[in-house]
C-alpha cells in the first residue's frame, strides 16, 4: 500500500501484517477489516482539520497491522469521541473505540503522547475520581495544570470568571462507600476485563 | 404523581448547579418527583473510556446497580452521563465474557449484580412526551413569543444511534417541540448535532475555540437570540469559549421552560452564566 506518511513528504510502502490486526480488533471490539475506505468518517470528522492522519487513513494503518505508527499520532488523542464517524460508517465501525484502544496501548508502553496535554487531562480527571468517586473540578484543574506543564496562566480568566459565579466549588464531595470505588479502580489496574492504562 | 430516581452527575453539583435547580423546579411544577440516587458516583466521562476499558463500563454500572435497587426509572440531565449509562446497558445486554466478568465483580464489590431492569431516560426525553408537552403548554404563564432559539443537541444524546430516543437520530426534533410548547420560535439551523469538542476544552482550547465559533456563527446566521442545550459540558464550553465581543447566551432547556412557567428562582439560575442571558429574556422574566 502506498501512503503519505505524516510529515515524511514522500510515499512509503507498508507491507501488511495481518497477524496484528486480530489483537486490535479484539481490544476495540471492532471489525476493522470491514472498512472499504469510503472516507465518510473523514468527511464528517470535526477535528480532522487538526489531525496528522485523517480517520480513514488511521483505519487503513490499523487494517495493515501497522499500529506503532499510530501510537505517536495526534489523531488518537484528538478524537473527541463525538461518534459522528460511527453514525456515518456504512460498516458500523466505531473509530473512537479503536482510538481508545490505541491510546491505552501507548500509555501502557509509556510512550510520550504527541498530544501530551490531552493525556494529562484524562489522567488528572481519573485521579480526581479515584479517591472520592466524584469529580472535584477545582482540584482536577490544578492537578491538570501541574501535570501538563503548560502555561499556568492559560484559561486563568475563564477560571476566575467561573469561580466568581460560584461554578467551582472549593470543597470536594465524595461517595460514602469509597471502598467500592477503590476496588473498581484496583480491578482496572490489575487488568481485569481488558486491561487498563491508568 | 410520577416518581423518578435522579442522577445529577458531577457537573450539576458544581459548575452546572443552575441546570440542577432549574430541572428540579420544572419537574416539581409538572408533578414529576425526582429522588436523588443515593451514593451515586461519577460516570467517568470521556476520560474513563479513553484510558480504561474496564472503568468505562464499571463506573456507570455502579450507578445502574444503585438505581435498580430503588426500582424507579432513572432520569439523567447530562448528555455525557446519559450516553455512558446507555452504552453500558448495551454492553451488559450483549452479554459477552467481559460483561459477565464485570457483573461478577459487581456482585462481589457492590453486593448485588446488575439485572438489566432499570430504564434510563434523559431529561429531554421525559419533557418531550406528548403528555408532558400538553402539561407544559397548560402550565405556561409567560409564553416566550418572538424568542428565536437555536436548539443545540451536540454529540452524545444521539450518537451512537442506539442510545437515541429520537425517531431520526440524525434529525432530532424533541427539543424544538419543547421550545414550541413554551411559545418560543425554534429555528432551523445546520449545526444542531455538530461536536463542540468539550472533552478537549481544557487540553486544546485553541481547537475547541474554533469549533465553538463555528457553532455560534451558524446560530447567529440563522437569526438566533440564544442557544439552548441539554448538556452541562456543551453549555460550559459554549458559554465560556466564545470570542469576546458579541457573545451569544447559552441556556439550558430547563431554564427556558422554567422562565416560561413563571418559576421563582429563574433570575438566580441566569445570574450564574458567563455570558449574561438576562438581556435576551428581559421581556419574559418575572
Amino acid at each position: 500500500m502506498a501512503v503519505d506518511l505524516p510529515g515524511a513528504g514522500a510515499q512509503a510502502y507498508l507491507s501488511p501484517r495481518p497477524e496484528r490486526v486480530a489483537a486490535i480488533e479484539r481490544a476495540s471490539g471492532q471489525r476493522i477489516s470491514l472498512c472499504y475506505q469510503c472516507q465518510k468518517c473523514s468527511g464528517g470528522c470535526p477535528l480532522g482539520f487538526a489531525m496528522d492522519l485523517l480517520p480513514h487513513q488511521f483505519i487503513r494503518y490499523v487494517q495493515m497491522g501497522h499500529l506503532e505508527e499510530l501510537w505517536h499520532t495526534r489523531t488518537i488523542w484528538l478524537c473527541a469521541a463525538c461518534r459522528t464517524c460511527v453514525a456515518r460508517c456504512p460498516n458500523g465501525i466505531d473509530l473512537a473505540a479503536v482510538a481508545d484502544a490505541l491510546k491505552q496501548e501507548a500509555v501502557r508502553r509509556r510512550l510520550p503522547a504527541k498530544e501530551s496535554a490531552v493525556q494529562a487531562f484524562h489522567q488528572a480527571f481519573l485521579a480526581s475520581l479515584q479517591n472520592r468517586g466524584r469529580l472535584h473540578e477545582l482540584s482536577m484543574l490544578i492537578r491538570y495544570k501541574l501535570k501538563s506543564r503548560g502555561p499556568l496562566t492559560q484559561d486563568l480568566d475563564l477560571g476566575l470568571a467561573m469561580f466568581r459565579r460560584g461554578k467551582l466549588k472549593l470543597l470536594p464531595e465524595g461517595v460514602r462507600r469509597q471502598k467500592e470505588i477503590r476496588a473498581l479502580f484496583a480491578r482496572a489496574q490489575q487488568g481485569g476485563n481488558g486491561s487498563g492504562a491508568l | 404523581m410520577a416518581r423518578y430516581s435522579y442522577y445529577p452527575g458531577c457537573s450539576l453539583h458544581a459548575s452546572a448547579a443552575e441546570y440542577d435547580a432549574a430541572t428540579r423546579a420544572v419537574f416539581g411544577r409538572l408533578d414529576l418527583q425526582l429522588q436523588e440516587l443515593a451514593d451515586w458516583n461519577c460516570c467517568g466521562a470521556s476520560s474513563g473510556h479513553a484510558l480504561s476499558p474496564y472503568l468505562a463500563h464499571a463506573l456507570p454500572l455502579r450507578n445502574l446497580v444503585l438505581a435498580e435497587a430503588q426500582d424507579q426509572e432513572l432520569v439523567v440531565p447530562c448528555a455525557a452521563c446519559y450516553n455512558l449509562l446507555r452504552v453500558t446497558q448495551a454492553f451488559m445486554a450483549a452479554n459477552h465474557e467481559e460483561a459477565r466478568e464485570l457483573n461478577r465483580d459487581a456482585e462481589e464489590i457492590l453486593g448485588r449484580p446488575y439485572r438489566g431492569q432499570v430504564v434510563v431516560r434523559h431529561v429531554l426525553e421525559v419533557l418531550s412526551t406528548p403528555a408532558m408537552l400538553g402539561a407544559i403548554r397548560a402550565s405556561v404563564r409567560r409564553p416566550l413569543h418572538g424568542l428565536a432559539l437555536a436548539a443545540y443537541y451536540g454529540c452524545l444524546l444521539n450518537r451512537p444511534a442506539s442510545v437515541s430516543f429520537e425517531e431520526n437520530p440524525e434529525q432530532p426534533q424533541r427539543m424544538e417541540k419543547v421550545l414550541a410548547a413554551v411559545g418560543a420560535k425554534p429555528l432551523p439551523w445546520p449545526a444542531r448535532t455538530d461536536c463542540c469538542g468539550a472533552s478537549l476544552a481544557l487540553s486544546r482550547p485553541d481547537l475547541v475555540g474554533h469549533l465553538v465559533h463555528e457553532i455560534v456563527s451558524a446560530a447567529r446566521r440563522a437569526g438566533a437570540a440564544a442557544l439552548v442545550t441539554v448538556c452541562p459540558l456543551c453549555q460550559a464550553n459554549l458559554d465560556g469559549r466564545q470570542p469576546k465581543g458579541r457573545e451569544m447566551p447559552v441556556f439550558y432547556l430547563s431554564e427556558v421552560v422554567g422562565v416560561a412557567l413563571g418559576l421563582k428562582g429563574a433570575a438566580g439560575w441566569l445570574a450564574r452564566h458567563l455570558v449574561d442571558p438576562r438581556p435576551a429574556l428581559r421581556a419574559y422574566l418575572a
